[in-house]
């Protein structure tokens, strides 16, 4: 057997199926001279770059070592005079909605209540999994995700890329997603899922649109596109027909138009340096619902440049907006989901106690279906069957399976959930969201306590 | 309480039992048995003669066999049957009464009448376990063998002879070995492979007169000999039925329920013909498997069940020395062939169907092709210059592999 | 009966079931020692091209030729488990002439060997079915 270290892109595949454990996956010795400044993955861009004279590519959330806030708070617990729950004996409630809440309590005139609820997506837990497109991911990555969401009780998200007509059964669990390239748009589509969320950014590249080569536009692809075969699919920087929050307003109403008003309109964007005043704004333009993602966010594709040097991290992204929203009186105009590198159910509970109604995860979701993060989704050769467009690696992938290890997941992480409320003496998730009091930062500067609306533990 | 008698105690008769007790638990069952053994598979006697097997593995079924079946064996040789009374009678005129009966009587070595035969010292036949001890006994290193048959039997005995004789000599009348299973081409690989192991043949010439330990030979030549087998053929044992007017061909004639032209009379196995169903002719098809069916159809429908034995074909797996053929059906149609040095696969079509085929030395998974015999599978269906190439599953349609591999079956 | 029922939309002809097999009738504690540097002698085995593959091997039938065929009385269905006696077999290969699945073949010593479902060895449920990574192969009932 002979293995060429040229190509390895250190997946891990050959680890997890040698069934005497006989491999490993070694650094190459072979490293360029060092220096801090110039370190080894810096010189080999110049190199690739010098080579190709293009935009460097790269896939999954920013590696970067920058800070990762979620590590730098801790939740709060009760002690003596005020007395924990046990999720095991007492009931503990999980279940969200999320959608605008009316503002006051309407009544006929015989007295009896009058039911004024906007459009809401119910959740038996605060978790959905975002946006990952059918052509950036495999049709069998999409029917785990549709699976797992309908088993659970959550909802996963179209992407950009249109709905397989395999999926319009798990509509009740599908949020379809309105991109600038408008993929795949059209009423049934519209109708089919329980929300639509219109994609004006995403994290890991923001104010950046998307292009999928038209090589991966074939059969089932193209057509949930509803684009020709070999075209490119090429999702512009901005929708061309928003330019103001005004515009927005247009699209969302057409939306709601298009629905009958009875799916809660989504918008999401990107965790930008005044992310604050645009939710406030996108809180007035009549969606239902915000979800920030945040610069650690993963993609399929992205230019490297973007991926690790635009945006900002969600925790100060989401605190400052929820803040925003609070300070303006519109906080339950709308609903505020985080997304951008949650990895576990603290990273959930941290993100609700800071004002979050949900989560939004992908990149641990395709952990459970077997990535290993080894970052080259760009190239289309997912060696676990998930950012692939072929049908040997496709395969790869057993939704049986796939779907399994997603209920797994969640439910794994709502016993968490469940245990780390119980232990602050909280028993719903409407109970912690905004109780920053339930967190403390260690190692924090005054100005990101400040941000993140935390005191500094020991306060 | 119903009384199935059985004449014969080989495979037929076990496979009878079995398909009795498969149907009813009640009525009492009596084996008639010449030989004086529990059932065994007479194929074994040459890997016995090679002691590749004992008596102790070469019972075909478990010590209790008879008693867990509520079977009894009369160790005696039944010389008639009464048809109107309904009862078979012994060699000491015992009288067993069935309700319904199976002949299960195998056949017999055909031993031409040579003229002084009856001066050999040593001659053997070699079908039964019985013959086989006999042969086994006079072997010896200085002893030089001849045997008249280089079919079936004369050559497996050749092989489980081996060196254990000074020089074993086969020699037949037909041009070729296995003549009634294999062409020229097929025959000469398998020929070559026992002249390489020892084994001497005589091909187009056979024994006409013998005189003491000499046999003078159809060429006028004369081979000396200390022990002489005789294997030219077997005819099947159907005296029983031919006495009382039941239709007999070469063999019992029955029909797929293993019915005799005799009011509850049965028969299975070596002592019938049936149809094959590769060519529809009438045939005795002295094979195990056969026997077995045969014997298992007809005992469901004696014990008052209804099942039937509808696609008898040829077939036989057969080695010697490590070089193994097998063959299946008949081989009137096209031909299809590839060989390379030592193996040869040839495969016999008609009307869009596989209908025979040899295999030498190249045999992996040639069921798929008898069961494209048996199952009369439409080549159409298949990518049969595929299949015939490798037996796999990957020349069928996705469709029949998920019948196969993906349900019960 | 739960049977072995393999599904080649999921199979990737990685052959790890094959290695299983051997490994889990090789009697022996340790993969490497039991199959290591030398021809292995599985009872299932995985077929195709390079556009499919699955994995073959007995399929057990209700009503199983290799049975009846066998000159030894060597094979013998038990509770719906057809088993070889390697003692009685003498490689006559009938069963291979008329097993419609080609699902049995001479082990290293010449003797007929085939699935039976891990009964005989230590594992209970079928070693090619617990280390299937993609659920290609299942024990099942249908």
């Amino acid at each position: 057997m002979k293995s060429d270290e040229s190509k390895c892109v250190n997946c891990q595949r050959c680890v997890s199926l040698c069934p005497t454990r006989a491999l490993k996956i070694v650094k190459s010795d072979c490293i360029l001279r060092e220096n801090c400044n110039w370190q080894n993955d810096t010189i080999r861009e110049v190199y690739k770059q010098a080579n190709s004279g293009g935009v460097l590519l790269s896939s999954m959330g920013n590696p970067k070592p920058m800070p990762v806030y979620w590590d730098k708070m801790l939740i709060n617990a009760s002690q003596v005079t005020n007395p924990p729950i046990d999720p095991l004996r007492e009931p503990m409630e999980t279940k969200v909605f999320l959608g605008k809440k009316p503002e006051r309590i309407e009544r006929d005139k015989s007295g009896n209540l009058i039911n004024n609820l906007p459009a809401q997506i119910e959740l038996t837990m605060p978790v959905m999994f975002s946006a990952m497109s059918y052509g950036s991911i495999s049709y069998n990555a999409h029917a785990s995700l549709a699976r797992a969401a309908e088993e659970l009780g959550i909802i996963y998200n179209t992407g950009e890329g249109g709905l397989h007509e395999d999926f319009y059964k798990f509509g009740k669990n599908t949020i379809v997603q309105v991109a600038s390239g408008r993929f795949g748009v059209y009423e049934n589509y519209l109708n089919a899922g329980a929300a639509i969320e219109i994609k004006m950014g995403q994290g890991a590249k923001p104010g950046i649109g998307g292009h999928l080569p038209g090589e991966k536009i074939v059969g089932d692809i193209s057509r949930t596109r509803m684009i020709p075969e070999g075209s490119d699919a090429i999702s512009p920087a901005p929708h061309h027909d928003i330019y103001s929050i005004e515009d927005l307003r247009q699209l969302v109403f057409s939306l709601k138009e298009a629905t009958r008003y009875k799916k809660p309109i989504i918008v999401k964007v990107a965790a930008v340096h005044n992310i604050a005043a645009i939710a406030s704004g996108i809180a007035r333009s009549g969606a239902d619902i915000i979800a920030i993602d945040g610069f650690r966010g993963g993609t399929g594709a992205a230019p490297t440049r973007i991926r690790d040097n635009v945006g900002i991290p969600i925790e100060l992204a989401l605190a400052s907006v929820d803040k925003r929203l609070r300070d303006e009186g519109i906080r339950n105009n709308v609903s505020l989901v985080a997304g951008g590198s949650i990895r576990s159910a603290a990273d959930v509970v941290k993100a609700i106690a800071l004002g979050a109604d949900a989560c939004y995860i992908a990149t641990a979701a395709l952990l459970a279906l077997g990535c290993h993060l080894c970052r080259t989704c760009q190239s289309g050769k997912c060696n676990w069957g998930i950012a692939t467009q072929k049908p040997e690696l496709i395969k790869r992938l057993n939704p049986d399976i796939g779907s399994r290890r997603l209920v797994n997941l969640m439910t794994a992480w709502k016993h968490e959930i469940k245990e780390i409320m119980g232990g602050m003496g909280i028993n719903s998730i409407e109970a912690l969201k905004g109780n920053r009091l339930m967190l403390r930062g260690v190692g924090l500067n005054e100005k990101e306590l400040e941000i993140l609306g935390i005191s500094h533990a020991g306060e | 309480m119903d009384k199935f008698v059985i004449i014969g105690n080989g495979v037929a008769a076990a496979g009878c039992i079995e398909g009795i007790r498969s149907t009813e638990n009640e009525g009492r069952i009596t084996v008639i048995s010449e030989e004086k053994h529990p059932v065994y598979c007479r194929p074994l006697i040459s890997y016995y003669l090679e002691e590749k097997t004992d008596r102790e593995k070469m019972k075909y079924r478990a010590d209790g066999f008879y008693e867990s079946n509520g079977c009894s064996v009369i160790f005696k040789k039944a010389v008639s049957i009464d048809k109107s009374k309904r009862h078979v009678i012994l060699e000491d005129g015992e009288k067993v009464s069935y309700t319904s009966l199976c002949v299960a009587t195998g056949s017999s070595p055909f031993v031409p009448p040579f003229e002084g035969l009856d001066t050999v010292k040593h001659c053997f036949s070699f079908m039964t376990i019985d013959d086989a001890e006999a042969l086994k006994k006079e072997l010896s290193k200085d002893k030089d063998v001849l045997i008249i048959g280089a079919g079936l039997i004369g050559l497996k005995c050749a092989e489980g002879i081996g060196d254990r004789a000074k020089s074993v000599t086969v020699c037949d009348l037909a041009g070729r070995i296995l003549s009634s299973i294999l062409d020229d081409d097929c025959a000469a690989i398998m020929q070559k492979r026992l002249e390489d192991s020892g084994i001497a043949f005589m091909l187009g010439d056979s024994a006409v007169k013998f005189d003491g330990n000499k046999a003078i030979m159809k060429s006028g030549k004369t081979v000396k000999f200390d022990i002489l087998v005789i294997a030219v053929g077997v005819r099947a044992n159907s005296a029983l039925i031919r006495d009382i007017g039941g239709n007999v061909n070469r063999g019992i004639t029955v029909d797929k329920y293993g019915k005799t032209s005799v009011k509850n009379i049965y028969a299975a196995g070596d002592c019938t013909e049936c149809v094959d169903y590769s060519d529809g002719m009438n045939k005795v098809i002295a094979i195990m498997p056969n026997a077995y069916i045969g014997g298992f159809t007809a005992g469901v429908n004696m014990a008052g069940g209804k099942t039937e034995f509808a696609n008898p074909i040829p077939m036989n797996s057969i080695g010697f020395f490590g070089i193994h053929a097998m063959t299946a059906g008949s081989y009137d149609g096209e031909l299809f062939e590839d060989r390379s040095e030592n193996t040869i696969r040839r495969f016999f079509t008609k009307d869009g169907r596989l209908i025979g085929f040899m295999l030498v030395g190249c045999n992996e998974r040639a069921g798929i092709y008898t069961s494209l015999i048996r199952e009369r599978i439409p080549l159409s269906t298949l990518n049969f210059d595929m299949l015939r190439k490798t037996a796999d599953f990957t020349s069928f349609s996705a469709e029949s592999r998920k019948h196969v591999f993906g349900g019960e079956i | 009966m739960k049977r072995i029922y393999v599904n080649e939309e999921w199979c990737l002809g990685c052959h790890l079931c094959e290695y299983n097999c051997a490994f889990a009738n090789s009697g022996l504690k340790d993969m490497v020692e039991a199959l290591k540097g030398k021809p292995i002698f599985p009872r299932i085995h995985i077929e195709g091209n390079e556009k499919i593959s699955y994995a073959v091997s007995c399929r057990h039938c209700t009503d199983p030729i290799c049975v009846k065929s066998c000159i030894a009385g060597a094979i013998s269905n038990k509770d719906g488990v057809i088993v070889v006696d390697k003692n009685k077999c003498v490689g006559c290969m009938t069963c291979i002439l008329v097993c419609p699945y080609g699902a049995l073949a001479l082990n290293e010593n010449g003797v007929m060997q085939k699935c039976e479902l891990c009964t005989r060895n230590s594992d209970g449920t079928p070693a090619c079915v617990k280390g299937c990574p993609n659920n290609a192969i299942v024990f099942e009932e249908r």
